[in-house]
């Protein structure tokens, strides 16, 4: 059969527009806008225009040159602070509670005579590990994310973009990647279908593979965790949660940072171009729905991670359990693993373990804190383990952690490969290994560079002895 | 997640589109710029919780649902927010292939009542590739706070279909909506969209060449929107539209009236 042709129409068409092709175009699009326009102000009509313009004078500080970015990190500041602050007493609690539990689940099989491994692999391995993703990440996500939520939906996200627009631009990236890395700020993975909106290709590329350089509501948490059970405590109680909100907030900044580099970087090497022009809107602002942003985000945020992480943390565990306790000679499966990474891990600032629990931690960001606990707690001589102040007690007088050793962690945790669910939405997206393996290898790149900068920058600056 | 970006370079029919038709009456899609309430209005109908947002942007992919009214089953797709249907990004060729291909029984544009105008752009784009349009002026009661006053009457005589004036967030104007489409999707009510008019020598040009267009593709593709698309040498479109084309011919249910040019 004849197939289907519209070539000669599309040439006829030619005819009539070929030598000025794009005044055409703009003539078909002028004659909507002209129609739109007329209808709109035979029917709008009105009386005050006092609100619009409330909003305009408000959006003239928000996103002025001057006050910008001081009023985005006031903003930023004051949520983590109240998250970390917040978090503390409701962690401590549900380690508690979650681990008396323990006991007793301990006593049951006493009493029904289980055998030991099974007893290890599911209370010790399986159990343990739900409780610790429970106990550490619950209550900063129950906090963070309902504030985030709050925040988006007053429209103040939007005036982010704005604010870093500029910015982007002259990283020779797209004004809209300013849109797509404060999605990535909730999910890595919804912000990079969210690069669907730059219509460039070479722009759109550049947006994914840095999309990972913030921290999306996996790894805020253990950024908010790792903060609060080191820094509370470490420092006087009174200064402790303004130096852990700072280390939160100036992470971000430099996650944002490293956005912009790494993209200038690639539009000035393999994908050189232009950067396209485009009208950023700026939404009304809208009082939120208060009632229903604080379900929503418990239910479709807090909820949906937690859920995530307990399904992945629980074989993770059960698997960590069983390399502690097979051995090999006189060594477990564990501490050779560790041992292996153990070198590189140390040049970063981080010990094998640290190292293990980010590659264990592939499938979801969400339980590397988790794994790293499990890990230690399995492969050393501390077996009890009950509360935050425990917690501390394990990384610092255990392991030997410094105040360089958790900085280290974060920047790697802000700097590695994206999650399993980011990558695989990457191939998705891009319909390319190649992209996709260059998304992973860039920002791990960045992390292993930047953490053996900043460890061997401390330790010559003798601020670590 | 049917309908992906890599579906819609490919044949694009209702069936890919969303495979389970057979159970529900009517599929209806919700245009709609970014942040105008287009997922509350979703979630509105469907009793959904997509997570909505003040947010330009917010729904790239799209989401589906269904709802019930006066005991016929509508399947609801919510199509990506977009300003144009020119299809400058792959959001809005998603948006605009649905619509034009996926032949929704009736597409309801949500637009934003507190500015119309920038609204009306994407509106008039979606009217001119299918007749069977209903307009869901939203945020009415935001509207009403910034003291702005909107005849939907006279709009929707301006546009030649039906309007409404909803607030999502409080369920105010719902029904109505959910009547209209009814209406709509039965054929009790038949919207004459108001075509935009061009200028002249576009008009001219339109003259000359959508007899031909029509003969070739038949009534299931407007032949004005189709001209309009072929003068501004959309050639992505061309490779789509062929794709269709040929995809059903082979398919050849029901042979054409008009086959002259094939």
């Amino acid at each position: 059969m004849a197939q289907k042709t519209l070539a000669p129409l599309l040439e006829e068409a030619q005819k009539f527009t070929s030598p000025r092709q794009s005044q055409f175009r703009d003539s078909i699009v002028t004659s909507i806008y002209r129609t739109a326009e007329q209808i709109a102000g035979d029917v709008v009509s009105h009386t005050s225009t006092s609100r619009r313009d409330f909003d305009r004078q408000i959006d003239n500080i928000i996103t002025s040159p001057v006050w910008g970015f001081p009023i985005m990190f006031g903003v930023l500041a004051v949520v983590f602070w109240i998250t970390i602050a917040g978090a503390n007493i409701p962690s401590g609690l549900l380690a508690t509670g979650l681990f008396w539990i323990e006991a007793r689940l301990t006593d049951l099989f006493m009493v029904l005579n289980a055998p030991d491994w099974l007893h290890g692999f599911l209370v010790l391995g399986v159990y343990r590990s739900l409780a610790w993703v429970i106990a550490v990440m619950l209550p900063p996500m129950a906090i963070f994310f309902p504030l985030f939520t709050l925040l988006e939906d007053l429209g103040y996200l939007p005036r982010v973009a704005f604010n870093l627009d500029r910015f982007f631009k002259k990283a020779g990236a797209h004004g809209k990647q300013a849109l797509t890395m404060s999605m990535g700020f909730g999910c890595n993975a919804a912000g990079i279908i969210a690069c669907r909106i730059i219509e460039s290709p070479r722009e759109r590329l550049i947006a994914t593979l840095t999309n990972n350089f913030v921290p999306c509501n996996g790894r805020f948490p253990t950024l908010i965790a790792l903060v609060s059970i080191f820094i509370a405590g470490s420092v006087s109680l009174s200064l402790s949660s303004a130096v852990a909100t700072m280390a939160v907030a100036g992470l971000v900044v430099f996650g944002i940072a490293v956005t912009l580099s790494i993209s200038w970087l690639l539009s000035k090497t393999i994908l050189r171009g232009k950067p396209s022009s485009f009208t950023l809107e700026l939404p009304p602002y809208r009082k939120p729905l208060v009632g229903q942003v604080l379900i929503r985000s418990v239910l479709d945020r807090t909820l949906f991670v937690l859920s995530r992480a307990v399904i992945i943390a629980a074989p993770a565990g059960g698997l960590i359990w069983i390399l502690a306790n097979t051995t090999i000679g006189s060594a477990t499966l564990l501490s050779i693993i560790a041992g292996w990474m153990d070198p590189l891990a140390r040049l970063m600032g981080l010990d094998g373990f640290i190292l293990l629990a980010f590659i264990l931690g592939l499938p979801a960001n969400e339980i590397v804190l988790p794994i790293l606990i499990m890990s230690y707690v399995c492969g050393g001589a501390m077996t009890e383990l009950s509360s935050l102040a425990d917690l501390r007690h394990l990384l610092v007088d255990q392991h030997g952690w410094t105040w360089l050793t958790a900085l280290c962690t974060m920047t790697f945790s802000l700097c590695h490969w994206p999650c399993g669910t980011t990558l695989f939405t990457i191939q998705r997206e891009q319909h390319s290994w190649r992209w996709t393996l260059l998304a992973a290898l860039i920002p791990t790149a960045v992390g292993v560079i930047v953490c053996i900068l900043i460890n061997n920058l401390v330790r010559a600056a003798g601020l670590i002895v | 997640m049917g309908l992906t970006y890599q579906s819609t370079g490919q044949l694009t029919t209702r069936e890919i589109f969303n495979a389970n038709t057979d159970n529900c009456d009517y599929v209806i899609a919700l245009a709609g710029n970014p942040n105008t309430g287009k997922s509350t209005v979703f979630n509105a109908l469907t009793g959904l919780r997509q997570h909505t947002g003040n947010w330009p942007g917010k729904t790239v992919q799209r989401a589906e649902g269904t709802y019930i009214h006066k005991s016929r089953r509508y399947r609801l797709i919510d199509l990506p927010g977009t300003y144009s249907l020119l299809a400058n990004s792959a959001d809005e060729e998603v948006a605009r292939d649905f619509i034009c291909f996926a032949r929704p029984d009736a597409t309801i544009v949500v637009v934003d009542a507190t500015c119309l105008e920038r609204n009306l752009n994407l509106a008039l784009q979606v009217m001119e590739i299918t007749d069977k349009v209903i307009v869901c002026v939203n945020l009415i009661d935001e509207a009403r706070r910034k003291k702005i006053q909107l005849n939907t009457a006279k709009l929707s005589d301006r546009l030649g279909v039906p309007v409404v004036a909803t607030a999502a967030r409080s369920g105010e104007g719902l029904s109505r909506l959910m009547d209209l489409v009814d209406d709509v999707a039965m054929g009790r009510i038949l919207p004459k969209p108001q075509p935009v008019r061009y200028s002249k020598e576009v008009e001219e040009a339109i003259a000359q060449l959508e007899p031909r267009v029509r003969a070739l593709v038949g009534e299931d593709i407007n032949s004005r929107w189709l001209t309009l698309r072929l003068l501004d040498c959309d050639t992505r479109l061309v490779r789509t539209i062929e794709n269709y084309l040929n995809a059903r011919e082979t398919a050849a249910a029901v042979p054409l009236a008009q086959e002259g040019l094939a």
